[in-house]
């Protein structure tokens, strides 16, 4: 449903992202891991239609992203600016679904349910300041929800909580994208979550980025923090991924002649 | 408003009586026509305005005939200024290409003393109250409209990116994300502009005027009828006081979400 052909991109001088393709299947959790300044945001900013890349192509469903596509939503890593503050929880989840062509009682019910399904059917009232930072997450994750998207992309969308609430959106997401059959790209640093959470990991390569590996992850579900973390399973790939993100002996195939990536 | 910070601004009032005692006692010894003692102030105000019957609160005629009108200039003046302020100021804020070409003609408009063009006034709208509204619309409208117009530029770009993402028509943009993400900005002018207008409407009405605060104001100087004189000085500033108060209080309701959101970042 999403196909990525040679997308590139360069800001002036500095190239961001390099030739990368990649297919996600309807349904998949793809996460894209990379080290920082891999390019990982220049990639969601240009699926999303919020930058227009220098080369290449994004396909959603067959059809080229020209401006932001309809049914396409993002989380984003700094949910409190993504979050209107001026808006009660019900009210920022509703807002995008005046663009469904929704009645304001449909609206609100949509968002009401949605808020519910991230166990904040009892906080719809408040407003964004009056919630800690997960919760606010929460928040972004049931507007996506409502706004019935057939790709949720999300960017670092647990960098910013403590632990203990990563490990519980985390799974929100995966119960809750399950449930609705929903394709997501998640990107992030955190290899361990991109193994935990992905069906697939690709990791990026240092600036410019481009894909150095493609992984399926073969784990049994549902998903559980501590026993499908200790699967040796998951420990090989945690260690297979991590050795591809630093990349540090990793050989480039480019045109069929390999070199050394630069090491740091 | 928190209980506390009530609190701890009645408790602020004391210099009140103090410096009004230490100005009882100096123009007492003074004895100086020019500067009469407050507490004659105080009793010419009431004869002057607030001797009315209960029925109008106290209000004289006299009272009414003054302050009237210039309330009336003064919200209309800073009401048409705050409407025109907001309007070209969210298009200079949206539109860097406007903004490029206006610029230099708002820095020089801006510069110019609203009194200054007093006579290009009259002789645009005669003397009345066209002329009146024009100088307080003219000298207000500056805090306004490049308060506006920078609230409306500096939207975070993280609300905008939301909403292309979410798809939000233009309309939606400017009312749902860019007008409320200005909104302690364009309040800030609006305040800013409220005091001014004070200012300008005692200004119109001492050029050309028949009514009003500066026109009583002027009258009793030329007069000499100096506890009158002192009598609407201290009316213009409880005036001013009040304005404030309440405009404070109006942004307290509508920007609480501001205030809110900042004490807990």
């Amino acid at each position: 449903m999403l196909e990525l052909v040679d997308l590139t991109h360069r800001y002036g001088t500095y190239h961001a992202i390099d030739r990368i393709n990649l297919t996600v299947k309807q349904g998949e959790v793809v996460c894209v891991v990379g080290p920082s300044g891999c390019g990982k945001s220049t990639l969601l900013r240009s699926i999303a239609g919020l930058i227009k890349p220098t080369g290449g192509a994004v396909l959603l469903d067959g059809r080229p992203v020209e401006s932001t596509p309809d049914n396409l939503a993002v989380v984003f890593q700094d949910y409190s600016r993504s979050l209107y503050p001026w808006l009660s929880a019900l009210a920022n989840v509703g807002l995008p679904l005046r663009r469904r062509g929704m009645s304001r009682k449909a609206r609100d019910e949509a968002a009401m349910a949605a808020l519910t399904e991230v166990g904040l059917g009892a906080a719809a009232g408040k407003f964004p300041w009056e919630m800690s930072g997960g919760m606010q997450q929460r928040v972004s994750i049931a507007r996506a929800l409502a706004y019935r998207p057939s790709l949720l992309l999300m960017d670092e969308p647990f960098g910013s909580v403590d632990a203990q609430t990563r490990e519980e959106l985390e799974d929100l997401v995966l119960r809750v994208c399950a449930h609705h059959g929903m394709t997501i790209l998640l990107i992030t640093h955190d290899v361990d979550e991109s193994v935990y959470v992905g069906d697939r990991v690709v990791v990026l390569s240092k600036a410019p980025g481009h894909v150095v590996g493609d992984l399926t992850v073969d784990l049994p579900g549902p998903r559980d923090q501590i026993r499908t973390r200790e699967l040796d399973a998951f420990v090989k790939l945690r260690a297979d991924v991590g050795r591809m993100v630093r990349g540090m002996s990793a050989r480039r195939f480019d045109n069929g002649m390999t070199h050394e990536v630069e090491t740091r | 408003m928190t209980r506390r910070s009530l609190l701890s601004r009645l408790a602020g009032l004391w210099i009140v009586p103090v410096v009004l005692v230490l100005w009882e006692l100096a123009t007492r010894f003074a004895e100086q026509p020019y500067f009469p003692s407050p507490s004659s102030i105080a009793v010419r105000i009431q004869e002057l305005w607030f001797s009315g019957p209960l029925s109008r609160v106290l209000l004289t005629d006299d009272a009414i005939d003054a302050f009237a009108p210039s309330l009336g200039r003064l919200f209309a003046g800073w009401i048409l200024a705050s409407l025109a302020g907001i309007l070209l100021g969210v298009a200079i804020g949206r539109s860097a290409k406007l903004a490029d070409y206006l610029d230099p003609m708002l820095q020089f408009g801006r510069a110019i003393p609203p009194p200054l063009l007093v006579p290009i006034f009259f002789a645009l709208f005669q003397i009345g109250t066209a002329t009146q509204l024009a100088i307080i619309v003219f000298g207000v409208i500056w805090p306004v409209l490049l308060n506006t117009a920078d609230g409306c530029r500096t939207v975070d770009r993280q609300y905008l990116e939301t909403a292309r993402v979410f798809g939000f028509t233009r309309t939606d943009v400017l009312w749902r994300v860019v007008l409320p993400a200005a909104t302690p900005k364009i309040f800030a002018g609006l305040r800013l502009s409220l005091s001014l207008a004070l200012i300008l409407m005692v200004v119109s009405e001492l050029i050309g005027s028949t009514s009003g605060i500066g026109y009583g104001l002027l009258t009793a100087q030329q007069n000499f009828l100096f506890v009158d004189v002192w009598a609407y000085i201290v009316l213009l500033g409880v005036l001013g006081f009040l304005l404030n108060a309440s405009f404070l209080l109006l942004e307290g309701r509508i920007l609480a979400w501001h205030h809110r959101a900042r004490r807990t970042i």
